[in-house]
């Protein structure tokens, strides 16, 4: 059994919320680089070098690379042999958002009650996904959510008649219809199997992945290809003002489902994909 | 084209905008949000006057992280726009000339642009950094307890935006998802 300060719980996602807000992980800077060379659209390019200007704006000057800093999303992937002592697991992640949130001059944009919508004024709480697994460490992963690609993301109960082609055809339907409000070049990220909820954690978890890994997967590593193919054949492109980037990559994670389902969920994300980790 | 506009946005400079324009904008415009603009339609309802001078104004969609000491202004880039557009039409009827957001609008929204007069600009989502070394001054006009949410009188500079819905409702989203 491993004993655990719930304190050093709050100091990292603390830590993670500030930097996940002031600068993009590497793959990410290297996807945005490289699509800005290969983009076909002058004025795409010329929105691109905004975008890596506001990168270095960011990192230089200390202000987040986005005002929406996001609804923080934790992940919390705990072994089994841990014990978490000095108070409540929950309170202590709320606490790092809030000092994260405060200390690191972010947005506060979190309503208590959906209906009522008065701002809770400290970003919490945070949506948490918690994961026990073997052995006794303690991986946290924040990853702060803007809500201009959040409220383009969809799911779709399909049946399972409708196959790969129907899966393909609605990942391509819902960036077409996120178009210019999601922020594009997008990261899309998509679930595939599990229940009506897994599947939209499936997707979440999908923007976590490394930019450009595909799938280990052989049949899903070619969807994803061919999504990501048809995706940036809309022609939506940087800013949706048109252009040969309108998504960054595809990830897709899948799990086993029902005989009589094949739920899908594309959970989008603008070019401001944000996400840090840190092991205790 | 490539133009330098200054605010208040008449309609004679609104109606000369043409879709795909690309707008260097100063002076003053006024940043509201969701919360800001269902105030302002209910302060319409009551027959109260908006907090500022809406005719021939700018409006950005913008809810800025918080300054740091020495800064203007935090991170300060467009919200999605669409979501402002069940309050847009009253607005417009009220003389807004111009306004600044990201992402399409509602049918709705476009017709009373053609009727009024108005232009709506997009500026680069996910750039607040660097958006944000254009605002030169800022300060809570109205509202201030919605936090990120108030209204603020901004003063830009050279604020970099291009023409998306102009007035004679030429959509260039539109445009370019017509000619896929």
């Amino acid at each position: 059994m491993r004993e655990i300060d719930v304190s050093l719980v709050t100091n990292a996602i603390r830590d993670l919320c500030i930097e996940a807000n002031y600068g993009l992980s590497s793959d990410m800077e290297k996807a945005l680089a490289d699509a800005s060379v290969n983009e076909e659209s002058e004025l795409g390019r010329s929105i691109f070098s905004m975008l890596e200007e506001n990168l270095k704006i960011a990192k230089e000057d200390q202000i987040p690379i986005c005002q929406d800093t996001g609804m923080a999303v934790v992940f919390l992937t705990v072994g089994q042999d841990v014990h978490f002592t000095g108070g409540s697991l929950k309170e202590a992640v709320n606490r790092g958002v809030a000092q994260g949130y405060e200390e690191g001059y972010l947005r506060k944009s979190v309503v208590g009650d959906p209906l009522i919508r008065e701002n809770t004024k400290d970003n919490t709480p945070a949506v948490i996904h918690y994961e026990i697994t073997e052995g006794d460490g303690v991986t946290i992963t924040v990853a702060p959510k803007g809500f201009g690609s959040e409220n383009m993301s969809r799911i779709f109960m399909l049946k399972p008649a409708d196959g790969r082609e129907g899966v393909l055809e609605k990942i391509v339907e819902a960036v077409k219809d996120a178009g210019p409000n999601a922020c594009p070049p997008m990261v899309v990220g998509v679930g595939i199997g599990g229940t009506f909820e897994q599947c939209a954690l499936l997707a979440k978890k999908a923007l976590l992945r490394e930019v450009g890994q595909k799938s280990s997967l052989p049949h899903i590593a070619e969807l994803e290809e061919e999504a990501f193919k048809k995706i940036n054949e809309l022609g939506i492109g940087p800013a949706g003002l048109g252009g040969s980037t309108t998504a960054l990559a595809v990830a897709i994670e899948t799990y086993a489902t029902h005989i009589a389902g094949l739920p899908v969920a594309v959970n989008i994300c603008c070019h401001v994909n944000r996400h840090a980790t840190k092991e205790l | 084209m490539n133009l330098k506009i200054t605010t208040p946005l008449t309609k004679e400079i609104a109606r000369s905008l043409k879709a795909g324009d690309i707008v260097s904008l100063t002076g003053v415009v006024y940043a509201a949000r969701d919360a800001a603009h269902k105030r302002m339609i209910e302060a319409l309802a009551e027959g109260k006057d908006l907090p500022f001078d809406i005719t021939d104004a700018v409006i950005y969609y913008l809810g800025p992280s918080p300054a740091r000491e020495g800064q203007v202004i935090g991170s300060a880039g467009p919200t999605t726009a669409g979501r402002m557009d069940k309050y847009t039409p009253a607005l417009l009827a009220k003389g807004l000339r111009g306004m600044i957001g990201k992402g399409r609008r509602s049918d709705a929204v476009v017709e009373s642009m053609k009727e009024t007069g108005a232009v709506y600009f997009a500026a680069v989502g996910g750039a607040g950094a660097l958006l944000s070394k254009h605002i030169t001054k800022s300060e809570v006009l109205a509202y201030e307890d919605l936090g990120t949410e108030a209204i603020r009188r901004l003063y830009v500079e050279d604020f970099p935006v291009i023409v998306v819905i102009d007035s004679e409702g030429k959509d260039l989203y539109d445009r370019k998802r017509n000619t896929l």
